[in-house]
């Protein structure tokens, strides 16, 4: 078995473990040890907003996520496999579009003189034209398109695995078709739910692309603190201390979560 | 290089056979190549037409082109890697100077670059030579103000004589020489900046910027899409934009006049190609050539002295002396000091709060 594994094993020591071990390093160590680039981050308020932001973005997409993505792979869930194959299909389509191109889609919808603006002028619903994009809701809606398909494609996985037979057994007892669903498939359906909050949550956490373009300048999430730092100090510490402190909280969080779900179960579906 | 080709004369002397001579030639041929960065779009597709294919063709090498908006945290990266993969990067001059200071940069030998050492002072530092001069310029939409244009930077600040959606640059670099002289000073008494009336300032128009953008692609598509109503911008971007037919135009007044550098990254992999290639990139005649492709003014001046350049062009240039003489001309001493780097760093607490 361990024969078996240790390939796997080799790639991960090798691709994730050094790399981020090299990393927390730098961070506490330039020309000797230094706690100077932690000592910044924990005093310097722009870092906490940053973090602050981050959060509360990555929270406003993985709920708006979980709202479209449910019924989505419910739907495909219910209806025959012909019908499913072309829905999923489509859930995934965009992963062969690049997210830069996504990302200035979104910008020729959502600008001034973009499409939705001018079609709400031409109704006349508006008469100035709407805010959409260089702000925090441009970069959530772009975001909440682009990590779609991480949150959809787990819950299809569970749901696929509910039996019918459970939904057909609540009927027989008397249950309204509104609450088998409630009190049934729902919960079945969680250990999905929290697998694509988890990844949606988690992907958001690093995001760049989606606030660079569609933030206005204004939506300074972590990972572009990161790349800014590298840009400002004269060392990678710098950079690397915002990286590891991200890392930690995403670590504490799982800690908490799992206290309440045991995640291991969930996300391993045994 | 040279000795291998001696070596090989050498052989065909003893007998060997003269294959081998042939693969030797092409072989170490092949090998003269560089890597050149610029910044992409307009301006590097300029630069290969005017400056890079010529140069190549000229030198026998080939040049390898990538791109990136900003430089600097690459040049880190590489250089700090120990195994650079860039030869020469042309970057905003500041990074030049402030890369040589740190050990990223070359220095160069100006006896082996004999086109840059009959450069003016002013335009080479122990460590670059400036390759071309744009400029930080006020544009605006001719739809939103067909007359009564803003012109300059007290206009610009002014929301209510020139109502309309604006853009800066996410940058303090010009940003903080523009707001000075929204508050008055004067474009040749503006170093040492004056940093906190400058940021005082910003705090004014803050609330009327619509996008503070990164990328000089992003302000050509904030002007051309008519997302804004006046930008600073480059004023190549500008006229890039305009020529494709959309209702923008901007004045060189009260601009900031900006160069970039070409420099060598330390340890670059083919540094003597890279020197040939130095100075062939600021030969006058290529430099020359540029303009001619895009709307920026050389880097060397006796580019002007070619009738590459015809009188009518050169006024459409930033460095072009009358042009010039109306804007304020960058410091980059002043932004690598501890001074500019300490004003860099209060950029981002600026625009989070």
């Amino acid at each position: 078995m361990l024969a078996l594994v240790s390939p796997a094993l080799l790639v991960i020591l090798l691709l994730i473990m050094l790399p981020v071990g090299w990393l927390a390093w730098q961070s506490i160590y330039h020309d000797g040890f230094t706690l100077e680039n932690y000592r910044r981050i924990f005093t310097e308020d722009i870092y906490w907003r940053s973090f602050a932001l981050t959060f509360e973005i990555s929270l406003a997409v993985t709920v708006i996520a979980l709202l479209l993505g449910y019924p989505v792979a419910y739907l495909a869930n219910a209806v025959p496999k012909g019908w499913s194959m072309l829905i999923l299909s489509l859930v995934v389509l965009p992963f062969w579009t690049s997210v830069l191109v996504r990302a200035y889609a979104w910008l020729a919808l959502l600008q001034r003189t973009g499409v939705i603006n001018q079609f709400l002028r031409y109704l006349d619903v508006i008469g100035e034209p709407l805010a959409l994009v260089h702000n925090i809701f441009g970069t959530v809606v772009a975001t909440v398109h682009i990590l779609l398909p991480f949150m959809v494609l787990p819950l299809y996985a569970t749901m696929q695995k509910i039996p019918g037979e459970l939904m057909q057994a609540g009927a027989s007892l008397g249950a309204s078709p509104s609450l088998s669903f409630v009190r049934v498939f729902l919960p079945l359906s969680l250990p999905g739910v929290l697998a694509g909050c988890t990844m949606v949550f988690v992907l958001c956490l690093g995001f760049y692309i989606t606030p660079e373009l569609l933030g206005g300048g204004r939506t300074v999430m972590v990972s572009m603190l990161v790349s800014r730092n590298v840009e400002l100090y004269n060392q990678f510490g710098a950079a690397s201390a915002v990286a590891v402190v991200l890392l930690a909280s995403v670590l504490l969080i799982f800690v908490v979560v799992s206290r309440f779900i045991p995640l291991d179960r969930v996300l391993g579906q045994k | 290089m040279k000795m291998k080709r001696d070596l090989g004369i050498g052989y065909a002397l003893l007998g060997a056979s003269l294959g081998a001579i042939v693969l030797t030639g092409t072989a170490a041929h092949a090998a003269e190549q560089i890597t050149f960065v610029s910044q992409g779009g307009v301006y590097q597709q300029a630069q290969t037409v005017a400056i890079l294919d010529p140069s190549a063709k000229k030198l026998g090498i080939t040049i390898n082109q990538d791109s990136i908006p900003d430089a600097w945290p690459a040049i880190k990266t590489q250089v700090g890697s120990g195994k650079p993969i860039w030869d020469v990067v042309d970057t905003p001059t500041g990074y030049c100077l402030r890369g040589g200071e740190q050990g990223l940069i070359e220095k160069l030998d100006f006896s082996k670059i004999p086109n840059a050492a009959a450069m003016p002072e002013a335009y080479r530092s122990p460590y670059s030579v400036s390759y071309e001069f744009y400029s930080s310029v006020l544009a605006y939409s001719q739809k939103t103000f067909p007359k009564d244009a803003p012109n300059s930077w007290v206009d610009f600040w002014d929301v209510k004589k020139f109502p309309g959606r604006r853009a800066l640059r996410n940058h303090p670099i010009a940003t903080l020489e523009a707001a000075l002289m929204a508050d008055g000073v004067a474009p040749d008494k503006l170093y040492p900046l004056d940093v906190d009336r400058a940021f005082k300032k910003l705090e004014e128009i803050k609330p009327h910027i619509t996008v503070w953008w990164t990328s000089g692609a992003q302000s050509a598509q904030l002007l051309n899409d008519g997302e804004v109503d006046m930008e600073m911008a480059w004023n190549g971007r500008v006229s890039a934009v305009a020529k494709e037919g959309a209702k923008v135009a901007f004045t060189y007044n009260q601009g900031i006049l900006q160069s970039t550098s070409l420099c060598i990254l330390k340890g670059a992999p083919n540094l003597g190609t890279a020197v040939n290639f130095l100075n062939e990139a600021v030969d006058p005649v290529h430099q020359a050539n540029l303009p001619v492709h895009i709307d920026y003014g050389p880097g060397n001046p006796k580019a002007f002295e070619t009738n590459v350049i015809k009188p009518e062009r050169a006024a459409q240039l930033p460095s072009e002396p009358a042009n010039a003489a109306k804007q304020a001309l960058m410091s980059y001493a002043w932004w690598s000091s501890p001074a500019g780097e300490a004003a860099e760093k209060r950029w981002a607490s600026f625009m989070q709060k």
